[in-house]
């Protein structure tokens, strides 16, 4: 597998040109062309375009304010939420522009589920944690709800540890099994993709590793993009890495390549620890 | 994308209808001051600008006139303001500064509570246990030795507008401390280290810290107070003794705008009785807004929260 | 006495009044609740809650319409304001949070909150006790109705905003509609909050009186229809304590004591539940 990068010859030529995968040999489930992002009249994210590989897991890495949460949260519109907050360029997911306002943001967030820094489980038990959304998207039967409910869980690896307690609310739950939960819920939906943003930085080691092991496991059936502000973790779990900065794309590659061989002085500084 | 289709009416219809009764409360605040306008018309139009300034309340000639509850209801104000301010800081401070931790829990439940007595009570208890303790001792006390001063002449009967300024005070002193309490509680904790750090008493910290940081928030909680005691009905209507003549001594019987109202909202058998009435209750409402609009204005901006 | 002795004088002073200041304030609450509970306690019996009220000079009858009409009226109010403060309420957390109009919302209810509640009275009377032509406990509900409405958006405003920013964004993230998820997710998480507020704000009207003379007026029967007037405690034990009957006092202090109880017990239990709230 080679990776084209198309170097600037010049920093200060415009517009920042970032870099495109263009590997044969795998489906690309996101093809981000050309976004940028304001808030009002600031823009924070310049022209990034990058293609996310299907069933692989892609991290994006950089300092923080560098424009990653950004621009994984306008995979789901949750920018829509918020007053001035716009968006341009294409973020194609099977054809189709998300960014189109004509795409309504209810379905699309039924494809592109998102598990959020803390956990976030709904004030009600484990059980309807999981059928909550379940019942967003269909008239489902008490039997198909069940087993989905199980399925997810099971997904999710947390059935072992809940499968008696289902009736209890989700909030108490330790830190790791509420995100656990979360992943459940966003699974029993059945995603298309699945964002994380840094869904382990509020957890300990231990809880951290089972997540990390569920998502190695959850690529099989899904395509993972997350943020994370550990590099180890990145380096650990990511099949590719994006690295961002001041809401540009600086670098983007397979996860071995960037750590080991990285392209850009920046990249390099950043991942040995130079700034950040 | 297919399969895709717009569920988005919900969320309109959602955001309409809790708008519709965000908007109207505003509604609802219009329409007081023009019902009361537009009903009170009889007696702006009889007595124009001379209501305010005529001490005249005859209903038997229906000729009306609001000095006499306007001055009252000033006047017992001020009373309880004199009484309520130092007392409130002084509560507030101990509340948010001095009480050691494990007091400060159950002293501020009990000044809330003080505060969610019903007014009726209060009012009940100065007529049935203050008035006659402020006859029997504080005022022939106060007259013995501060008689010679006008505002305390006249003999003492337990009813009128001292009694119902201390009621009153009574009434506003918890509102005022846990508002004030609270403004405290806002000064930043590293300031007062700061302060602390460089060896100032605890009096010191409060005085050349926490005061001026929560000086207009302070002012926004006496100002609420103000606000409270002007509108106040029940707790003044038992002890201000409904007398319609202005004394320059506190203890004479007066009346204020909301015991005027509520002694003869429902005995108002003319028209121009009645819309006088509620031409009181307008000059009234508009003297509160004034006023609570201030206080409003003041904690909004001494705190980001804005105030309760 | 040198400069730091001084000070520390001072200091000691200060320190001192203001917790004497704080005393005093505790014992001006010891002495009303003893002289209203002592004074009460002799009304208190059976057939205060059973009977009708009777005339002076006899000493048996209650408050029992009273007690029910204050029940009904207030209950009635809060149906009415709970419902709109909340969507009120709604649209200044989540929609109106840093608009324009949200500000003036906000701005108008906080003075409403402490409005003259007399003068409440008077509009109520104006706009509906005047037109129907006599006075009806619908009338009084609606004045409370109005005293509550600013209380209840603002604290459900103030609860829906400390439920965390993301628990809406992870709702949404699977799909749900806006109002989906504050009907199934964003009310729950704040219900205990809500609740507390909403309990504070009944307790607060059920011992109004001012707006009551005007709209429910009062009555000595058993209640009949809300649609007249309608015998409440409030209004009767300003009535009775205005009166120049000894036992009818004794019948005033004994409502106070009901009342104050009542009121005291409802906001002892919800600011426990906030304080205990506030620890975790």
């Amino acid at each position: 597998m080679t990776t084209v990068l198309q170097e600037s010859s010049s920093v200060h030529e415009q517009p920042q040109q970032t870099q495109v995968r263009t590997d044969t040999g795998l489906v690309n489930k996101l093809s981000v062309r050309n976004l940028s992002f304001y808030y009002g009249d600031k823009q924070v994210l310049f022209a990034n375009t990058l293609d996310i590989a299907a069933n692989k897991v892609t991290a994006f890495i950089g300092p923080s304010g560098c424009g990653k949460s950004t621009h994984i949260r306008t995979y789901n519109r949750m920018f829509d939420l918020y007053k001035g907050h716009r968006a341009e360029g294409e973020i194609l997911l099977n054809g189709t522009n998300l960014l189109d306002p004509q795409v309504p943001a209810l379905e699309l967030r039924h494809k592109v589920g998102m598990i959020f820094q803390k956990p976030t489980p709904f004030p009600m038990s484990i059980f309807d944690n999981i059928a909550y959304g379940l019942r967003l998207h269909g008239r489902l039967s008490r039997y198909e709800i069940d087993d989905a409910v199980e399925k997810a869980l099971r997904d999710a690896a947390l059935w072992e540890e809940v499968h008696d307690i289902l009736g209890q609310p989700g909030n108490q739950l330790s830190g790791g099994q509420q995100q656990r939960l979360c992943i459940a819920r966003a699974l029993a939906v059945e995603p298309e993709i699945i964002l994380m943003d840094e869904p382990c930085s509020a957890l300990d080691p231990i809880a951290t590793a089972k997540i990390e092991e569920l998502i190695d496991g959850l690529k099989q059936k899904f395509t993972i993009v997350m943020v994370t502000h550990n590099m180890q973790q990145a380096a650990r779990v990511s099949d590719f890495t994006a690295f961002f900065y001041l809401g540009k794309l600086i670098e983007f590659n397979k996860t071995n390549t960037m750590f080991t061989n990285p392209a850009k002085q920046q990249t390099e500084d950043y991942i040995t620890g130079r700034f950040g | 994308m297919k399969g895709f289709k717009s569920r988005a009416w919900g969320d309109s219809v959602f955001r309409g209808a809790t708008l519709a009764f965000a908007v109207a409360i505003l509604v609802l605040f219009a329409a007081v001051i023009i019902t009361l306008w537009l009903a009170a018309q009889p007696s702006i139009e009889r007595f124009g600008f001379s209501f305010l300034i005529s001490s005249v309340w005859n209903p038997v000639k229906d000729n009306f006139g609001a000095l006499v509850p306007i001055g009252g209801t000033l006047i017992s104000t001020l009373v309880a303001i004199i009484v309520a301010v130092p007392v409130s800081i002084g509560v507030a401070l101990f509340l948010a500064e001095l009480a050691p931790a494990w007091l400060r829990g159950p002293f501020g439940v009990a000044i809330e509570l003080l505060a969610a007595i019903p007014s009726i009570v209060y009012g009940m208890w100065g007529l049935f246990v203050l008035a006659p303790l402020m006859a029997d001792h504080v005022q022939p006390w106060l007259q013995h030795y501060l008689g010679f001063l006008p505002l305390f002449s006249g003999p003492g009967m337990g009813i009128g507008m001292l009694t119902a300024g201390l009621v009153l005070a009574l009434m506003i002193l918890p509102f005022i401390a846990a508002v004030t309490r609270d403004v405290f509680l806002m000064v930043p904790q590293n300031l007062k280290e700061a302060a602390y750090g460089l060896g100032c008493t605890t009096w010191e910290v409060v005085r050349d810290v926490m005061i001026p940081y929560g000086k207009k928030g302070i002012a926004g909680a006496v100002f609420l107070g103000l606000g409270r005691a002007l509108g106040e009905t029940m707790a003044i209507t038992f002890v201000i003794g409904n007398a319609y003549h202005l004394s320059w001594s506190l203890f004479a019987p007066g009346t204020s705008i909301a015991s005027t109202l509520a002694n003869q909202f429902t005995e108002a058998d003319s028209d121009v009785y009645l819309s006088s009435l509620i031409e009181l209750g307008l000059v009234l409402f508009v003297l509160t807004f004034i006023i609570l609009g201030l206080a409003q204005a003041w904690l909004r901006r001494s705190s980001p929260m804005g105030a309760q | 006495m040198t400069r730091l002795q001084r000070r520390k004088l001072i200091n000691h002073i200060i320190l001192g009044v203001s917790g004497l200041a704080a005393i005093a304030g505790l014992l001006m609450l010891v002495w009303i609740l003893s002289d209203v509970f002592i004074r009460g306690i002799g009304a208190i019996n059976w057939s205060f809650f059973t009977e009708l009220p009777a005339p002076p000079g006899m000493d048996e009858g209650g408050l029992a319409n009273a007690i029910v009409g204050t029940f009904l009226i207030t209950t009635v109010a809060a149906l009415l304001a709970v419902p709109l403060g909340v969507m009120a309420g709604t649209w200044l957390s989540e929609f109106g949070r840093d608009s324009r109009l949200g500000s003036v919302v906000r701005y108008f209810s906080d003075i409403l909150v402490s409005a003259p509640s007399i003068v409440i009275g008077v509009f109520v009377y104006l706009i509906i006790v005047k037109p129907l032509g006599h006075f009806s406990g619908w009338a009084g509900s609606v004045s409370l109705a109005i005293i509550m409405l600013p209380v209840v958006s603002r604290t459900s405003e103030e609860m829906l905003k400390l439920v965390p920013h993301e628990l809406r964004e992870a709702s949404l993230a699977l799909g749900s509609p806006y109002w989906r998820t504050m009907l199934q997710v964003i009310y729950r998480a704040a219900a205990s909050g809500m609740i507390t507020g909403i309990m504070l704000a009944i307790a607060r009207v059920a011992g109004e009186t001012a707006p009551l003379l005007f709209t429910a007026l009062n009555s000595p029967y058993w209640l009949e229809s809300m649609n007249e007037p309608v015998g409440n405690l409030t209004v009767t034990l300003f009535n009775y304590a205005m009166s120049p009957y000894d036992d009818w006092h004794t019948k005033a202090w004994g409502a106070a004591l009901l009342i104050t109880m009542a009121v005291l017990t409802v906001t002892l239990f919800t600011r426990l539940m906030l304080y205990q709230r506030s620890r975790h």
